[in-house]
């Protein structure tokens, strides 16, 4: 029961370390902004069930990933093989792969090792491989097809997400002010969580839309009506209109520039109607692209297409070289905004559905905190209450170290950043009864070896010592299944979790440690009887 | 600390008790055995009634604007016309809230957007939300499955770790004692039809890990007896250890339950059955380390030759009981 000087200062500078850390905690953020630098500012961050605020997840439709990248490879395909001069007769998509007819079968090795040039390295940090994302497969017949590899999909699909996560900040949180929180989760799905948010409605819009603008060429060949009861020309497709639209349209599948190749849009009026419109500038390549076009076109009409519907259908009057323009189409002074916003802040890759939503009002928040406290405060004192009666001194000893034990819990909670949720609360509660026990399995050693006719000293010894290994092993054990928990389990699973297993392992210290600390200082000044020390326990 | 004052706890347990655990072994695994294929059949004639988590759905916690008591006739009335399938409506903690319960809407993930809005609608003006949540179909079978997997993975993991750290009899006994808890708290709320959300498994885990942590403190003392007491008959040995740390096994017990209690009455109406659940395991738990784990010893057997210095720790006389075993 000796414990050096070093040792001591030691667990009581942790004990106040752990003061100093819970400390701004108990403050208000402005009280705590005006402390000096050398005092922790960090305050414990509470989860969204008890602030209130909003949680979305979201998936990817990995459907729309695919199917945009077998568009560009077809697209990439039928580019290389025309500037290599390698006759082609049709080019498709036909079951989740490119199939590529050439007019001339025996091009079909070079057209093979041209094709190949499509193909990417790509590697995966996770199994340690390299391979392409695509496979080029020759059949008889001058048929060539572009076969997406899984691991390649797989790219795309991880790529796709980080993008949208990128967008969706730009959008939510574009100065990086909001305390929003987007994050991937899993393969294919980002969680948005935006605390003190209850009404999602905005939210929702400003995320929900891709903002895929692109600009087309209009067939003057067809007319929709023509096209639907027939088949379009190859590489054009109906487009049906928006809202004020007159009707669908005939356009080239390829556009000619996209909305990634903008460089500012914003809201403003219509100088003449005074309506709502968005103003647009291109950057240099989308300007040139978009100035041949209209060199070639003047006099045709050309669509704005959004998310695969036509915005508007102005006709050419003059080519547009400056590169800017401007689109109208039934906005209103929100809409306009908002499409300005998401055409800012660039397309979502995919379309993204809602798979989960949790909202907390700010009113449920601050009752769930109430009564966490007041469950908490009256599970302590029972706690006390009980261990103070089972164990005389000893237990206002075991009562410290539960003290102890609650403030590094917290502690290290704010240290690392875990917010506290409500399940938490349960699992902090939860630990503080765990911990008892080990209080329990020290003093009930020490009163058997008592009655077993050891000394006080060799019995409060041999109970520390022997109970330890018990300790250890059931701690170990509920530690295995917070473990399995926070690996299996989401949002509130994982918050419970995560304190159990704080808890646990701060229980070692506090319980153990600092108790047996306490009770060194008290055979210090111990009355000797004859028989030894007398223990109070 | 001269300053303390010095006073002795109640050591209100009976230490002399030797309670007959092991005689009692045949009647409480049977029994356990009963309860077990009754919780089973409950299981399967009633199911469980899952909550949202793991069904899908909506759940809309809302409170009337004017603060007084909400009318849950009319509200049934006008949310039963908007067509969104069956629509549950209860009163949740206080007269003035409501917890709206709606079915997974057929159609997909949008569909249940499309759902929340009609309901939202419906309620504008007369009453504020509290609370949203919209599980579509993806996660919530994600859900279900990951829930269920954490239990089983829960279950083996502990196993594994006793296997480790004792032999594989403590494994069996835990095993069996910790699919008894489960089963048990499962049944319960099959029978009784409490919701059945993913907080519930959470607190299955945590009532594994209180379970098995009262065997392995019982398995403890067994390992420590059976290197001290070579040639006790193995019963009574079983039977010395359980009562030597009995007094453990109920403080540690009434405290988490005193605890449990008023998590339960004081910790408000969102984790209530999360703590209901939690209360009945600590019950369940507490019984089958007593009652099943250690007593499985006692059918199949366990090794006598233990390695060790002899009477690590403790050098305790015998009890009175062990002294005439040894004879």
């Amino acid at each position: 029961m000796h414990f050096s000087p070093f040792k001591q200062s030691v667990i009581w500078a942790v004990v106040v370390i752990g003061v100093l850390l819970i400390l701004p905690s108990f403050f208000a953020r402005e009280t705590v902004e005006k402390w000096p630098s050398w005092v922790p500012h960090k305050q414990l961050s509470l989860g969204l069930d008890l602030r209130g605020g909003a949680y979305l997840l979201y998936s990817m439709e990995p459907g729309d990933v695919r199917k945009d990248w077998l568009e560009n490879l077809r697209d990439d395909a039928r580019r290389r093989l025309r500037d290599a001069k390698i006759g082609v007769a049709s080019v498709g998509i036909t079951g989740g792969s490119v199939q590529v007819r050439l007019t001339e079968a025996d091009k079909a090795d070079a057209a093979v090792k041209e094709l190949r040039g499509l193909a990417q390295q790509i590697g995966s940090v996770l199994t340690g491989t390299t391979g392409t994302d695509v496979e080029i497969r020759k059949a008889d017949g001058g048929v060539i097809s572009i076969v997406p590899t899984e691991q390649g999909i797989q790219n795309r699909i991880s790529n796709a997400v980080s993008a949208a996560i990128e967008t969706i900040r730009r959008r939510v949180d574009p100065d990086g002010t909001t305390e929003a929180l987007i994050v991937r989760e899993g393969a294919s799905r980002i969680l948005i969580q935006v605390p003190g948010l209850t009404d999602t409605t905005e939210l929702k819009k400003l995320v929900g839309t891709t903002a895929r603008l692109t600009f087309h060429e209009v067939s003057r060949d067809m007319s929709a009506e023509q096209a639907k009861q027939t088949r379009p020309p190859a590489g054009f497709k109906v487009y049906e209109g928006g809202a004020r639209e007159e009707g669908a349209l005939v356009l080239r599948e390829t556009p000619i520039v996209r909305g990634d190749e903008l460089s500012d849009a914003q809201p403003g009026f219509d100088q003449r109607t005074s309506e709502p419109v968005i103003s647009f500038r291109f950057n240099n390549s989308g300007a040139r692209k978009f100035g041949n076009f209209t060199k070639d076109h003047v006099g045709q009409p050309f669509a704005i297409v959004l998310d695969d519907k036509i915005v508007s259908a102005p006709v050419i009057r003059e080519a547009i070289l400056g590169g800017s323009g401007q689109i109208s189409g039934n906005f209103t002074v929100e809409s306009a905004n908002q499409l300005a916003i998401q055409l800012r802040s660039g397309a979502l890759p995919a379309k993204l559905t809602i798979v989960n939503e949790k909202t907390v009002g700010p009113s449920l928040g601050a009752d769930s905190i109430e009564s966490g406290k007041m469950a908490g405060i009256i599970g302590g004192l029972a706690t006390i209450v009980l261990t103070i009666m089972a164990y005389g001194t000893f237990g206002i000893f075991a009562c410290f170290g539960l003290m102890v034990h609650g403030i590094l819990t917290v502690a290290i909670m704010t240290m690392i950043g875990a917010s506290l949720t409500l399940p938490g609360i349960a699992g902090l509660v939860l630990g503080i009864a765990m911990a008892v026990d080990a209080n329990v399995l020290i003093y009930e050693r020490i009163r058997e070896e008592l009655r077993a006719g050891k000394s006080g000293i060799a019995a409060i010894d041999l109970g520390f010592n022997r109970a330890f290994i018990t300790i250890a092993d059931s701690q170990l054990t509920t530690l295995t299944c917070a473990a399995v928990m926070f690996w299996l389990g989401s949002g509130p699973i994982r918050g419970f979790a995560v304190t159990l297993s704080i808890g646990i392992l701060t229980s070692i210290f506090a319980s153990v440690t600092v108790v047996r600390l306490l009770v060194s200082y008290w055979l210090r000044s111990a009355k000797r009887t004859p028989r030894g020390v007398e223990v109070p326990v | 600390m001269k300053w303390l004052p010095n006073f002795k706890g109640m050591d209100f347990f009976p230490h002399d008790l030797r309670v007959p655990f092991m005689k009692y072994k045949g009647p409480a695994i049977a029994l356990s055995v009963v309860l077990m294929l009754l919780s089973l059949t409950v299981f399967f004639v009633k199911g469980l009634n899952y909550g949202i988590d793991f069904k899908g759905g909506l759940v809309i916690e809302v409170q009337t604007v004017s603060g007084g008591p909400a009318d849950i006739s009319h509200l049934r009335e006008k949310l039963g016309k908007l067509g969104v399938g069956a629509v549950q409506i209860q009163e949740f903690g206080s007269p003035s809230d409501v917890m709206i319960r709606v079915e997974q809407q057929p159609g997909g993930e949008e569909a249940q957007q499309v759902a929340l809005k009609k309901v939202q609608d419906a309620l504008q003006g007369e009453y504020t939300s509290r609370r949203t949540e919209i599980v579509g179909p993806a996660v919530s079978s994600e859900l279900r499955f990951t829930g269920f997997l954490a239990v089983f993975v829960g279950v083996l993991a502990i196993t594994a770790y006793v296997w480790f750290r004792f032999e594989w009899q403590f494994a069996i006994g835990v095993i069996v004692a910790l699919a008894h808890d489960v089963l048990l708290t499962i049944g319960v709320f099959s029978l009784f039809q409490l919701e059945f959300d993913l907080s519930i498994v959470a607190a299955l885990l945590t009532i594994l890990g209180y379970s098995v942590n009262d065997s392995v403190v019982v398995s403890d003392r067994i390992r420590e007896n059976l290197r001290k007491f070579k040639r006790m008959e193995l019963n009574e040995l079983l039977n010395i250890s359980i009562n030597e740390t009995l007094s453990r096994t109920i403080l540690t017990g009434c405290t988490a339950i005193v605890v449990l209690v008023a998590l339960y009455i004081f910790g408000g109406e969102v984790i209530r059955n999360f703590n209901l659940a939690m209360l009945l395991g600590v019950v369940i738990g507490t019984y089958s380390s007593v009652f099943i784990a250690a007593p499985m010893l006692g059918y199949l057997g366990v090794k006598r030759e233990w390695s060790g210095a002899k009477g690590t720790g403790v050098t305790a006389s015998p009890p009175p009981s062990a002294a005439r075993a040894s004879k």
